[in-house]
């Protein structure tokens, strides 16, 4: 038996609206980062991740079969049929806020898609190899801020650690699963998101001791953002821009 | 002409020798290096100039930036975040050619956060649709090409090379920002409205980007002595004007200018020149987003200094770590 289009085309949607939510918070921060170098490097992870967005959404609307493309998925679809984790949703704030949600993410981000490197269905195991090489760098920069930031000033480290407490609260939920990464595992196309929680509390427990940081120790995760049932308010919005023109000018070519 | 009004330094006393020999080097076509001796004024105003011009990249960022978040489509966004994303490559390369005079990017940086130092009068317009991307490509950056291209040869070595890499990306830039508009001048009437309104708020601000006329102009002679200026500016803005007017033509827009017409004898465009008024209050500071660009990039300054304090204070300790386990 074959994984069902459902579940798949689900799946597509979480990987896709991961780093286009992602991508379109990191956009905000063009012109305005702390550094030149800094706004070069945001500015360059966005790009990868709105590549990524690209294929994944395409690839969603081919096995959805209603005809829908990238653009019709990113901006002409509402609140709840998004399906991205709520971590990425969360606005920027300072720098320090920016940067630990990328580090979440980025280190769930490079398990998950090594294990989907491997994936039974080639077309997301080519997309996954691609992306791989290009979230290995996101996680290497991404946890050498963190650590050079959580072990730089007094100033640098409270404030990580303020970031590291607003967000730890938004990392359970990468690793939800419910049925639809069930069936997915079965049939060999994704791997459950539980199973690599382990490898990403090794590396986080790693990085965080050499950062001076401390993991808060309270386990509880908001949640509801992947299966779509829940965002924050901060989801509509960062559709209300992205969508705005496509939405006051129906059908138009940009 | 990200960078306008460049004033000459020129310091008599040194009308010497090695001046002479300086400029004798100049006119052979050779290229100036840091290392070079050469005349405080050539120094102070190359770095008033290429400053000015990395200040342009810096603060030309924000009027684009300010549409990556509402681009109409992934393939438009990711083109212009791309294209923002080398603008700051390219302030990135200009103060590296500037620090090689001898000042730091931090200090330009103060310089333009307390108005010591100016950026181009272009980028205190707001952009207020989609059609203002394609406006800025085509139009500013078509201004821009202008200059920068005759700028490849300029006498400062470090300068020139900088440009011809800026070049090459601009190209790309003014390109895609044409295809914006063609796209936009055949599409809906909405957006050929928008094209239109987009082409009339940019025309004369873009005119004013050469500066103006070379006969009121009194700081070009030295700056094409030194070839810092390659070209005069209304020579420029003819140049310009009969390349872009026939590109609205094929577009389908207007240019907003009921006095433009073809003058056979001269082989180029009769043209309205821009309102000089405007121009001297943009550049004093009542431009219609100066206050809001210098305070954009004060607070990108301010607000991430304990970052930079921060990953400076970690290598610090990283290298006494070094330094302790090598002892």
């Amino acid at each position: 038996m074959t994984v069902s289009t459902d579940a798949l085309f689900q799946c597509l949607l979480r990987l896709g609206d991961n780093t286009l939510i992602l991508g379109q918070r990191l956009g905000e921060w063009c012109g305005h980062a702390p550094a030149l170098e800094e706004d070069i490097a945001l500015a360059n992870t966005a790009l990868d991740l709105m590549g990524q967005t690209r294929h994944w959404l395409t690839l969603a609307g081919e096995v959805e079969g209603k005809g829908r493309s990238e653009d019709d998925l990113a901006m002409l679809r509402d609140v709840w049929d998004f399906r991205n984790v709520l971590l990425v949703e969360q606005p920027n704030r300072d720098y320090g806020h920016t940067l630990m949600r990328q580090f979440l993410f980025d280190h769930y981000h490079l398990l998950m898609l090594r294990g989907l490197s491997e994936s039974a269905d080639s077309r997301l195991g080519d997309i996954a190899a691609k992306s791989v090489k290009e979230v290995t760098y996101h996680a290497e920069r991404s946890a050498e801020l963190i650590i050079a930031l959580g072990d730089g000033t007094e100033e640098s480290h409270m404030r990580m650690q303020e970031a590291l407490d607003r967000l730890f609260p938004f990392a359970g939920e990468l690793f939800e699963t419910d049925a639809i990464d069930e069936d997915l595992a079965q049939h060999g196309i994704a791997p459950l998101p539980s199973s690599l929680r382990p490898a990403f509390e090794a590396q986080l427990d790693i990085v965080l001791a050499e950062a001076t940081l401390s993991k808060p120790t309270d386990s509880f995760a908001h949640k509801g953002g992947r299966t779509g049932f829940r965002h924050t308010e901060h989801l509509g919005h960062l559709l209300a821009s992205m969508q705005w023109l496509q939405r006051a000018y129906p059908g138009a070519q940009w | 002409m990200y960078a306008q009004l460049i004033k000459a330094d020129t310091t008599p006393s040194e009308n010497t020798a090695r001046a002479e020999d300086f400029q004798r080097r100049i006119d052979a076509g050779e290229k100036i290096e840091p290392k070079d001796w050469m005349p405080e004024g050539y120094r102070r105003t190359l770095i008033r100039q290429i400053g000015q011009h990395a200040h342009s990249e810096i603060v030309g960022q924000l009027p684009e930036g300010n549409w990556i978040s509402r681009a109409p489509t992934l393939e438009r966004k990711t083109i212009l975040l791309a294209k923002v994303q080398d603008e700051a490559g390219h302030g990135l390369y200009l103060y590296c050619a500037a620090e090689t005079l001898g000042i730091s990017r931090d200090e330009m940086t103060e310089m333009l956060l307390d108005e010591r130092m100016k950026y181009s009068s272009i980028f205190n317009y707001p952009t207020l649709t989609w059609a203002d991307m394609g406006a800025v490509g085509w139009l500013v950056d078509g201004a821009a090409i202008m200059n920068q291209v005759p700028l490849q040869r300029t006498s400062y070595g470090p300068y020139a090379r900088a440009m011809i890499r800026i070049c090459k990306e601009e190209s790309f830039h003014q390109r895609q920002g044409f295809d914006i508009m063609n796209r936009l001048a055949n599409g809906t009437e909405a957006q050929k409205t928008m094209a239109q309104n987009a082409l009339d708020r940019f025309w004369y601000p873009s005119l004013m980007m050469f500066g103006p006329s070379d006969s009121d102009s009194v700081h070009s002679e030295q700056n094409m002595a030194w070839k810092i200026k390659m070209n005069g500016n209304d020579e420029l803005r003819q140049k310009f004007v009969d390349l872009t007017v026939p590109q609205a033509e094929y577009l389908g827009l207007k240019v907003p200018d009921d006095t433009l017409c073809w003058n056979e004898d001269k082989g180029g465009y009769d043209f309205a020149g821009p309102d000089w008024g405007e121009f001297f209050d943009v550049i004093k500071g009542n431009g219609p987003c100066n206050r809001e660009r210098l305070e954009a990039r004060r607070k990108a300054w301010d607000e991430g200094a304990w970052v930079r304090d921060g990953l400076l204070a970690h290598a610090e300790k990283k290298a006494r770590r070094a330094a302790q386990e090598a002892a």
